[in-house]
């Protein structure tokens, strides 16, 4: 398990003055489900985009399958699969017309690419489908042979830009279900983005936050939250009747206090480090005339790491994006030309 | 990356398009109704010489009896024996000037004849007898048509009384009359048979003008929208070159333009009594070389324009012109020296120009060489500027 599949070095993208991806580094191993988790206009798409050659990088480098994206982009384009947060199919055709295309596109021969289609076709249960226009599919359906359509030239690297965003839960839970099944079947390594927490959490082996164009950590899902709690670190919440700014300060101002997350006008998150951290920190509030009502010792979720890691919510960033479309880019910042 | 897979990725592509063209009815019947509901419209809007008919034109008789003889009303029913077997006009009573002044105001008629009251008294006193013709200045074309039309049959009938006269008088037969009258006659030849007729005028021209338009509007269309949907992308990330992607839209387009290019060939043939004199072959080529030279421009207008709605708008400015100033409709030599400056800088003036040569005037492809070195040129030098743009436009 350590053959590197992808390796992204100092991966940088500019738009005018708008730095869309900013010195990103990863490795990701042959056989991972890899997580670039972040808000919308973090600088995942961007970041995909540059791996699948379809972006050049301003700056930095990065191989995909062994092969250069910008020298040898041809080498990687055969390696390859593609899901993007547009489905990329023709709506007024039938599934196996969609699949025909980007089949021959691949340069497969015709009794192999038929084969592999009925098999990529019985693999999410669609055979009765076949030769059905894709206009007349649900959006799970859809979803289902856009995900295979991308696997068609069986490709050892699998990139999954947003694959749930918009469908409903059951669909959600079948494309995560399929994910997994991907990635067990063939040993394909994946690349997948998401702003959903739950989702990076249940699937990927590794995780990479991004915010701002950086990727802020990169550990697995249960180093992550060991970040912030476990070890020596713990995370708290306060429930504090008379909470303010003076006992705020107060609490952040503490050498082993590592993050404090304002949840509320009466709770707050506090991340520890030390043995005695909490009765440093109930001294400290006591001090400060707090009326503590309730504390609890949390089990962190991804998103109390995003939290702690960056100082806000992923779901701010949500409701400040701009359009549906997921453009990565905050709106005034979007440049003349296209993000892409 | 070799040709051939080039070429079989864009046969792919172009299979695609087309097919997603035929998967709506509507699309493939506006495919034909479009050049039929062209050639109706262009063929039909302006008048002709033969167009005119049943026209309402208001004739007045003043003319004075002298001794009981009224020359005027020889003149009427002569006119009206004319009139019936052409059926040109509507003739409707009027009292003089004023009256028909008042009657073309009110849009009645569109034009008027009066017989003066001295008409008798001046041919028997051996001066010519005045014929007043009225027109609606408001519709110059119209005006001039009637004006026309209006002088032959007078003239003609004149010539008719002259011949009769000579013979009444001295002794010249009906058969030599006219040598006598007019000794010139003007005998009117064309290269090919046939009379001119407009739509064989225009139709090369639109079929050189629906073949632009299916490039400049299909290709920027086709290609934008696929990026505006993100289809685009799974092209671009597969090891399909971008030349096969941009070729096969072209095939699919082409193939589009070709079949409304012979709709329209075949609508003038069998509906409009256009009757082609070159050679098929070598307007199919021209096409093709039309397509070619127009290629360019189109990916051109693709590279630029982002957005399919920016593609639509940079396109509708470019083509407008290209329309009215190529000589489609209007022959380029009857514009302004400037305008005509200006068509021959346009590809579409020497493709419709070439089109029309062979098809019309059944030319060889020695008399069109120059629009063909034309188009050529025109072609390549858009590609060349067109391609490292693209390249461009394609990796941003």
């Amino acid at each position: 398990m350590s053959e590197v599949a992808i390796k992204a070095t100092d991966l940088t993208k500019r738009f005018g003055d708008f730095t869309a991806v900013d010195h990103v580094s990863f490795e990701v191993n042959k056989g991972q489900i890899f997580g670039l988790l972040g808000p919308n206009g973090a600088g995942k798409s961007t970041a995909i985009r540059m791996l699948s050659t379809l972006s050049i990088p301003t700056e930095g480098s990065a191989t995909v399958a062994g092969f250069d994206v910008q020298k040898e982009d041809g080498k990687v384009r055969e390696h390859i699969g593609l899901v993007s947060e547009k489905m990329i199919m023709y709506d007024e055709l039938t599934a196996r017309e969609n699949l025909t295309l980007f089949g021959k596109l691949y340069d497969i021969p015709r009794d192999a690419l038929n084969k592999r289609i009925g098999k990529l076709l019985g693999f999410v249960r669609m055979e009765q489908w076949a030769d059905h226009r894709i206009d007349t599919f649900s959006t799970g359906m859809k979803q289902r042979i856009n995900v295979i359509r991308a696997l068609v030239n069986q490709p050892e690297i699998l990139f999954l830009d947003e694959p749930t965003l918009g469908l409903d839960p059951q669909s959600t839970a079948e494309i995560r279900e399929l994910v997994r099944m991907i990635n067990i079947e063939d040993r394909t390594t994946i690349i997948l983005t998401t702003h959903m927490m739950t989702e990076a959490d249940m699937l990927c082996d590794k995780i990479g936050i991004m915010d701002h164009g950086k990727i802020v950590a990169l550990d697995t899902s249960a180093g992550l939250k060991r970040s912030i709690s476990g070890n020596d670190t713990t995370l708290f919440e306060f429930e504090i009747a008379n909470l303010d700014a003076r006992i705020l300060s107060s609490v952040k101002a503490l050498a082993s206090v590592s993050s404090v997350v304002q949840d509320d006008p009466t709770h707050i998150k506090v991340s520890s480090v030390g043995n005695d951290s909490f009765d440093t920190l109930v001294d400290v509030l006591r001090k400060n005339g707090a009326k503590i009502r309730t504390v609890k010792n949390l089990e962190p979720t991804l998103e109390d790491v995003f939290l702690h890691i960056t100082g806000h919510e992923v779901r701010d960033e949500v409701a400040k994006a701009p359009t549906p479309a997921h453009r990565d880019g905050p709106p005034g910042m979007r440049p003349k030309k296209r993000v892409r | 990356m070799g040709v051939r897979r080039v070429l079989r990725h864009s046969a792919w592509i172009c299979w695609k398009d087309l097919l997603e063209f035929s998967r709506s009815k509507l699309r493939v019947a506006m495919l034909i109704i479009m050049p039929l509901f062209m050639m109706m419209m262009v063929g039909f809007i302006f008048p002709t010489g033969d167009s005119i008919s049943q026209q309402p034109v208001a004739l007045a008789n003043q003319d004075l009896t002298v001794n009981g003889t009224s020359l005027g009303d020889g003149f009427v029913v002569q006119l009206e024996a004319v009139n019936d077997q052409t059926g040109m006009m509507e003739l409707r009573d009027a009292t003089g000037f004023d009256d028909i002044k008042t009657m073309i105001q009110e849009g009645k008629v569109s034009g008027g004849i009066i017989v003066p009251p001295t008409f008798t008294a001046d041919l028997l006193a051996g001066r010519q007898g005045n014929i007043t013709i009225m027109t609606d200045q408001s519709n110059p074309q119209m005006s001039s048509m009637m004006q026309s039309v209006l002088t032959q049959v007078i003239e003609q009938l004149g010539t008719q009384l002259a011949e009769h006269n000579l013979n009444a008088t001295y002794d010249i037969s009906l058969e030599e009359a006219p040598a006598v009258l007019q000794p010139y006659n003007v005998e009117l030849k064309g290269i090919v048979p046939g009379d001119p007729n407009y739509f064989e005028f225009v139709a090369p021209g639109i079929m050189a003008m629906v073949v632009m338009m299916s490039l400049m509007t299909g290709l920027p269309h086709a290609i934008s929208y696929e990026k505006d949907m993100g289809t685009l992308d799974g092209m671009l990330a597969s090891p399909t070159s971008r030349w096969a992607i941009i070729l096969g839209k072209v095939m699919a387009q082409t193939t589009r333009g070709l079949i409304q290019g012979f709709i329209i060939l075949l609508l003038s043939v069998l509906l409009f009594g256009v009757v082609i004199h070159g050679s098929i072959l070598l307007v199919v080529l021209l096409i093709l070389l039309t397509v070619f030279s127009f290629v360019g421009l189109g990916i051109l207008i693709t590279s630029f324009a982002d957005k399919e709605e920016t593609a639509t708008m940079v396109m509708m400015t470019l083509m407008f012109p290209m329309m009215f100033l190529s000589g489609v409709f209007f022959p380029v030599q009857q514009m302004p020296s400037f305008m005509q400056t200006l068509a021959s800088f346009l590809p579409l003036t020497y493709a419709a120009e070439a089109m029309r040569k062979v098809m019309v005037l059944g030319a060889g492809p020695g008399a069109i060489m120059t629009d063909v070195v034309v188009l050529a040129v025109f072609g390549i030098v858009l590609l060349v500027i067109a391609v490292p743009l693209f390249k461009r436009a394609m990796n941003r």
